[in-house]
């Protein structure tokens, strides 16, 4: 879980996954180093989603930073000629933290249904926009994104793939890195004890507008990181970022994965993605309904999530060990 | 002058849907402290029972005028089936945990039902305007208006008086009121609160479910119905006061004729609009035009 006493005794693990995702592409073939680009490009978000989460609350509309830093980075391309893949994610980044503060100021006075259903109301409203506004950003046909260049160095062809899932690695590790540390700052305490009763946290003489508002802005931050991210690997964006039903989904992966955990995000992602791939082909119809199904069973049956499997076998695995010990 | 007629007939027109649906959202929120995602799903498994049942009837060829007393009933046996099976099985485990599990669960539960009438009704979409045609139209200052029109505006107000009567004057009203006040003492004083819960439920269902049934031959009932309902009924109670009956019929007159307006003369941001409206009373009064403040607890 996300206290510090857990993570020291997890110092091992961030270093044994960084070593897995590094090694990933080399012994997996091509199209499972694309759903895995794509994974961890969206575990950025779900990410977001799950540290708003963890303060009590939920997002219905986060697709719409998901747009913001996607669609920043499509029309520097198409509009402003910029290539440079570095320069454009910070761009977006940027445009999509101003966004949500922007939106913040009036957003983070709101808990609950409030804040769900506004976030809900406002990314529609950002969908309208981006399909409406079609000589700016081509309607429904979206924008394409061409290749950009890493540290102005032009990615051939044949390693693409490789490229951008190193690059969607090295860009995602900070924004995992900067919610570790939220989540161990005062600011994250607080944020904990806001959901557990925000009018003591009042009392103690922090504010809980502000600390929300800080969480709120790092995840409209993160969401934009995301739809960067996504927006290169994938090379083409369409308002649908901005619609409903892309939020839901994300919601849907932070609950899978278990929001109470940093690595849950990346494990509900990447479950998600591959399990996603496979059902669009057998079940299209019933898609959405798999996703409540498995959504109810969860929240009735499992309220950790998956990373509570490893958390579970990880602990018995000590217990055993220390027997081990003791009897030898 | 014309413009401002059309504005006005098609925006209480629509009102008279939202009201209708944002009156369920309203009465289920106040009863239960729950906002149920999944209301827009009854309003579009309304619109779809009433649709089927009134082809079905039309098959038969009976007598034309009771294809109007199918559409209601495919509507209401729609909601009572769904809202007590819904209440009973999903929502009771759910009460009394934290808001954010509750919608969380509503959620899920949108997401399956949009797949069941997918499985249901496939996702062709359905017309049937017999009932709007059957009418005929009548002048108003100078503009050709469907009588079907009027009738649902008078059967959306109809609808509101008696739920209002209904509430005020009978007994299982003041047990609502009741509930609705504080859900404890009512249990006290030998209320059965779990029963009231799923009256109650049901009777939002089957608002909802007359609402999507009514507009029906207005529309072409397809899937995606759902969501627009659900975000609309939100802002419209939003703006009212959540669990107020007042403030949803306030509301859903200013949506109503706001949308038309737009549509009207800035149909580029017809949808904005609402969200505008809906952020400006936000930002005045937090707890909506009717809302009553709460006492925070600690």
């Amino acid at each position: 879980m996300g206290d510090p006493e857990n993570m020291r005794g997890g110092k091992a693990l961030p270093l044994v996954a960084a070593a897995v995702f590094g090694a990933a592409p080399l012994v997996l073939p091509g199209w499972v180093t694309f759903l895995l680009t794509l994974a961890v490009a969206k575990s950025v978000m779900v990410l977001a989603i799950a540290l708003l989460l963890r303060g009590g609350l939920v997002s219905f509309g986060h697709g719409m930073f998901f747009a913001a830093g996607a669609y920043t980075v499509g029309m520097a391309m198409k509009w402003g000629g910029m290539r440079e893949a570095v320069v454009l994610t910070f761009l977006g980044v940027l445009a999509a933290a101003a966004a949500a503060a922007l939106l913040g100021l009036l957003i983070a006075r709101y808990r609950g249904i409030f804040f769900a259903m506004l976030n809900m109301a406002i990314s529609m409203v950002v969908y309208a926009v981006l399909l409406k506004l079609y000589w700016v950003t081509g309607g429904t046909d979206g924008i394409g994104i061409r290749t950009p260049t890493i540290l102005g160095v032009m990615p051939e062809r044949e390693s693409l793939r490789l490229v951008m899932y190193y690059f969607t690695l090295v860009m995602t590790l900070p924004a995992f890195y900067a919610v570790h540390r939220f989540w161990t700052s005062p600011l994250g305490f607080a944020l904990r004890a806001v959901r557990d009763n925000e009018v003591r946290v009042e009392y103690m003489g922090t504010s809980v507008a502000r600390v929300i508002y800080a969480a709120y802005v790092l995840s409209g931050a993160l969401g934009g990181l995301a739809g960067i991210l996504t927006g290169f690997s994938v090379g083409h964006i369409v308002p649908d970022l901005a619609y409903w039903t892309t939020s839901g989904e994300f919601v849907f992966v932070a609950v899978l994965g278990g929001p109470a955990s940093i690595p849950g995000p990346l494990v509900g992602s990447i479950a998600f993605e591959f399990l996603k791939s496979y059902a669009y082909k057998y079940a299209a119809f019933t898609w959405q309904m798999t996703l409540g199904v498995t959504m109810l069973a969860i929240i009735l049956f499992m309220p950790g999530g998956l990373w509570t499997i490893y958390e579970g076998l990880a602990r018995q695995g000590r217990q055993w060990r220390l027997s081990w010990k003791r009897t030898g | 002058m014309t413009v401002a007629v059309v504005i006005l007939l098609d925006g209480v027109l629509y009102a008279a849907v939202l009201f209708l649906v944002a009156a369920g959202l309203t009465l289920v929120y106040g009863v239960m402290r729950i906002l149920n995602i999944a209301h827009g799903s009854f309003y579009a498994l309304g619109a779809y029972a009433g649709t089927s049942l009134v082809l079905v009837y039309l098959k038969t060829g009976g007598p034309a005028p009771l294809m109007y007393l199918a559409l209601l009933a495919g509507a209401v046996v729609a909601g009572a089936i769904a809202g007590p099976l819904v209440e009973r099985l999903l929502l009771r485990p759910i009460y009394g945990r934290e808001e954010v599990v509750q919608l969380l669960v509503t959620y899920s539960l949108f997401l399956i039902l949009e797949d069941v009438m997918k499985l249901l009704w496939g996702v062709d979409p359905y017309y049937v305007a017999k009932p709007y045609a059957f009418l005929g139209t009548v002048t108003i200052a100078g503009i050709r208006y469907a009588w079907y029109q009027l009738l649902l505006i008078a059967v959306a107000l109809a609808t509101g008086v008696l739920v209002s009567l209904a509430i005020r004057g009978t007994r299982l009203g003041r047990m609502i009121v009741a509930v609705t006040a504080d859900r404890e003492i009512s249990a006290t004083l030998g209320i059965n609160v779990g029963r009231v819960y799923t009256l109650a439920f049901t009777a939002g269902a089957i608002l909802a479910a007359l609402g999507g049934a009514l507009v029906a031959p207005l529309i072409s009932v397809a899937p995606g119905m759902s969501v627009e309902a659900i975000v609309l009924a939100f802002a419209v109670v939003v703006i009212g006061g959540l669990g107020s009956l007042e403030g949803a019929a306030l509301g859903a007159l200013i949506v109503g004729i706001t949308r038309a307006a737009a549509v009207q003369l800035f149909p580029e941001i017809e949808l904005a609009t609402v969200y505008l409206i809906m952020v400006a009373v936000l930002l005045f009064r937090p707890r909506g035009l009717f809302g009553e403040w709460e006492t925070r607890r600690i």
